[in-house]
């Protein structure tokens, strides 16, 4: 195990390593990708300001389904177009990352929203006398 | 014999082609910190979707907010972005004034956003729409008030770099920075996607 072994494969290894960096070079988006992100964004824009702007549907349900729908797809849009995300980029650790924000996210939201709408409706009511009465 | 040469020869490769990224790393812990901020983000958006809706007998979010002026926000912040874009493209190509100029592009969308917004601020805080108003206003300042902060911030940042570029060109200390910029930048548009979502559109709603 000398060094004379090592060489060749030190430059193979930047050789490989350069040619991984031009095919990711190549997956930072062409002008292609920017503009189908781009187009695909304002679509998903228009349409829920659309909805809003022009009082279109009677449903304020399906209204505020909608807008989350379309603004969790163009979230996605977003990462996949313009911040390139994919599972392969950094051996799979910038995907990581996010899916454990995602899901640190996802229980802090749902978590102080359940919690404090049961604080909220399980208070005890005070009537005015009481309210009064207190310390 | 030759063999088992060839083996351990052949281990050392798995090992150099992983210390060989330093200008990813620098990406990986960008991006960290990116996550960190959307955490930061989420607090504001759960205050939000907490405190939302107390206007203490106040103005609501129907009354206040002109959707009008936020679709031309959301154009301004979306135009940016693809802008941001081109000049990346540019600077893959090594076109150092095509980049400077898309990213002066990029510049001006960002300060007509700003400018849009603190119009809408002034605006609120005229009609009494201040913060101290009610729990709703204070989480509303909070949440979007950050926003505006990480893109005046962002362009300051835009416009060092440009500074940066034109005196010394797209070395490769300024491509790695033109790239946490660029995350940074579409990572900004994307929370702004669920601040016109859940706070401005479905606030209208009622």
């Amino acid at each position: 195990m000398s060094s004379h072994p090592h060489a060749p494969a030190h430059e193979s290894a930047h050789n490989t390593h350069h040619a991984h960096s031009q095919g990711h070079e190549a997956a930072h988006g062409s002008f292609k990708s920017y503009m189908t992100g781009f187009i695909l964004s304002v679509i998903l824009t228009a349409i829920p300001f659309w909805l809003v702007m022009g009082d279109v549907l009677e449903s304020r349900a399906l209204t505020v389904g909608i807008i989350i729908i379309f603004g969790g797809i163009q979230m996605v849009v977003h990462m996949i177009y313009f911040l390139h995300m994919n599972t392969r980029s950094e051996g799979g650790w910038t995907m990581l990352a996010m899916i454990f924000t995602i899901i640190i996210v996802v229980i802090m939201l749902a978590g102080s929203m359940w919690v404090m709408h049961h604080l909220n409706t399980n208070m005890m009511p005070m009537s005015p006398e009481m309210m009064k009465n207190m310390p | 014999m030759s063999n088992t040469q060839a083996a351990t020869s052949e281990k050392p490769v798995f090992y150099l082609t992983e210390e060989h990224h330093p200008e990813n790393s620098t990406n990986l812990g960008f991006w960290i910190y990116l996550m960190s901020d959307c955490l930061m983000f989420a607090v504001l958006f759960a205050t939000y979707a907490v405190l939302g809706r107390n206007y203490a007998a106040g103005p609501s979010p129907a009354d206040l907010f002109d959707l009008k002026l936020v679709a031309i926000n959301t154009a301004m912040l979306l135009f940016s972005s693809i802008t941001y874009g081109f000049a990346m493209l540019r600077m893959e190509k090594s076109d150092k004034s095509g980049t400077l100029m898309w990213l002066g592009i990029t510049g001006l969308f960002g300060l007509a956003f700003l400018a849009i917004e603190l119009y809408e601020f002034h605006h609120l805080i005229q009609e009494g729409a201040t913060p101290q108003r009610s729990a709703f206003l204070s989480a509303f300042f909070a949440l979007v008030g950050t926003h505006g902060l990480h893109v005046t911030f962002g362009c300051i940042w835009l416009v060092t770099l440009m500074v940066q570029v034109a005196k010394y060109g797209l070395i490769e200390d300024n491509r790695r920075r033109l790239m946490c910029l660029s995350m940074f930048w579409h990572f900004l548009d994307v929370i702004w996607i669920g601040v016109f979502s859940l706070v401005y559109l479905v606030g209208v709603l009622g």
